[in-house]
């Protein structure tokens, strides 16, 4: 079958996806997106979380035909989901309001349609965030991570310890490294409250 | 495999009946992990995520009407007051990207005996909605687990929606597991005071082949109570009563052994667990029944 889908704000279509596939699958194999990581396969690890029409979820557990005509973002697409977040709440530094300036135009079209990797886009706070704090190890976990961290500093800008354990409680690092992981978080929130 | 997507109830149920074994699957969380693991192959997956009704609730006089696909974080954010006991469940359902997507009808139609929703549903009192081309009809949630995985739904019936009591007094619901998050129960237990009508009810999850109640204990302290005034009288429930009535649940359980956990370990958690949601709902009934009296 054919899926018709929006990942990362562009319209995209998977086609001879199998009907039993995973949105999961379709993102890393079809789409060429492996910032989702597939681990689990069975919502335990939290590892392939991807935001769908906003919502975190586990994308190894959405069947592909369930996002047709729906909106994915990615990790790949987490630092201008983040960047156009900012700029919506008019936070952000561009003086242009309303329509597209000339200069968001030239940055999109610079951004290119083929930077999968994220590559030459500049970081979302959370992910700086993780790296500033040394919350990599391995690196497996970490996109997943991201994305539910991100999207709970988007909820709660002030969370407690007890609302970012809770937040993150899905996604599991086998490197144990939870303790900088919480510090990434903490840091991303102290930076989003300055900026205000 | 077929991909079957309605866009409205009627289509669904059209499609249920065409194709009775089509698998329904709307938050995926337990569709997906058997497909993904191959241990089941339905020839037609029925999308129930395009049918925007199962996603709401409304809040009647005497029960909630929660449809079949609300997600737990929405019970939890919304309906904390009319369904505590339920709501408590829902927090301790796996993770905040599975209470995105998991809702009540999933674990109705998985039935599983360790699905987290079984104990407060059936100890706050509810009837199941389902419907098939042939009609609508309510199913008491006492009957409608049949079996280990099975309920009462006809090939051609889909879970619409779940009427659920409203509270009228304090509600419980505990699990036990390794961990506070990510956990399949090694048992459950829900308990509600009903007040108006001087019971209490209990569920028990995890702890036999489907979810069951603790009849006995339940008549046994439903007598106690009523013979004690503690209804009016508002004291703390004596030892032995709480005791007697943790054995019964306790006994009430069918549990086997298995990877999560022992019989044993099982049954003996249970009463624990009878005995601390009996004193937990009992302080806090006490203590709304003394504010009652002072004003």
């Amino acid at each position: 079958m054919r899926v018709n889908f929006t990942v990362n704000g562009r319209p995209q279509e998977a086609d001879d996806v199998w009907e039993g596939e995973s949105l999961l699958y379709v993102l890393r194999e079809r789409l060429g997106l492996p910032g989702a990581k597939n681990a689990c396969e069975q919502g335990e690890c939290g590892s392939c979380t991807v935001r769908l029409d906003g919502v975190p979820v586990c994308s190894c557990l959405v069947a592909a035909g369930q996002v047709e005509g729906r909106e994915v973002v990615t990790v790949e697409g987490l630092a201008e989901y983040a960047r156009q977040r900012t700029c919506g709440s008019g936070k952000c530094d561009t003086s242009a309001k309303g329509a597209t300036s000339l200069d968001d135009a030239q940055r999109w079209s610079a951004h290119g349609t083929d930077s999968q990797t994220g590559e030459g886009t500049e970081l979302s706070p959370v992910q700086q965030a993780f790296i500033d704090a040394g919350a990599v190890q391995c690196g497996f976990c970490t996109p997943g991570l991201l994305v539910a961290a991100d999207e709970m500093l988007e909820r709660n800008p002030t969370p407690t310890d007890a609302d970012i354990r809770e937040a993150l409680s899905g996604n599991l690092c086998r490197c144990t490294g939870y303790e900088t992981i919480m510090n990434a978080v903490r840091l991303a929130a102290a930076r989003q409250s300055e900026a205000v | 495999m077929d991909f079957l997507r309605p866009g409205s109830w009627e289509e669904a149920l059209a499609a249920k009946a065409e194709h009775p074994t089509a698998v329904p699957i709307a938050g995926g969380t337990d569709v997906m992990v058997e497909i993904n693991f191959d241990h089941r192959r339905p020839e037609y997956l029925l999308d129930l995520n395009r049918i925007g009704e199962l996603n709401d609730w409304e809040v009647g006089e005497d029960s909630v009407r929660l449809g079949a696909s609300v997600p737990y974080t929405s019970i939890m954010e919304n309906l904390r007051a009319e369904l505590p006991g339920l709501a408590l469940a829902s927090h301790t359902v796996a993770s905040p990207q599975i209470r995105n997507r998991g809702g009540v009808g999933g674990n109705l139609g998985t039935a599983s005996p360790a699905g987290d929703a079984h104990p407060a549903l059936l100890a706050a009192g509810a009837e199941v909605e389902v419907e098939s081309v042939r009609g609508s009809r309510r199913i008491p949630i006492d009957d409608f687990y049949t079996g280990v995985k099975r309920n009462a739904l006809a090939a051609d019936e889909l879970i619409r929606a779940v009427h659920i009591k409203k509270a009228e007094g304090p509600q419980q619901f505990s699990k036990v597991g390794t961990r506070n998050a990510m956990v399949i129960a090694v048992c459950a237990f829900g308990l509600a005071l009903h007040p108006s009508s001087r019971t209490v009810r209990t569920g028990i999850g995890s702890a036999a082949p489907t979810p069951v109640r603790a009849k006995a204990a339940e008549e046994f302290l439903n007598a106690a109570l009523e013979e004690g005034g503690f209804w009016d009288n508002g004291k703390i429930i004596t030892p032995s009563v709480a005791k007697q009535f943790a054995d019964l649940c306790a006994a009430a359980c069918n549990p086997i052994d298995d990877v999560r956990g022992t019989a044993s370990y099982r049954r003996h958690a249970v009463g624990i667990m009878a005995r601390r949601t009996l004193t937990w709902t009992w302080e806090s009934y006490r203590g709304t029944a003394a504010t009652e009296g002072a004003a």
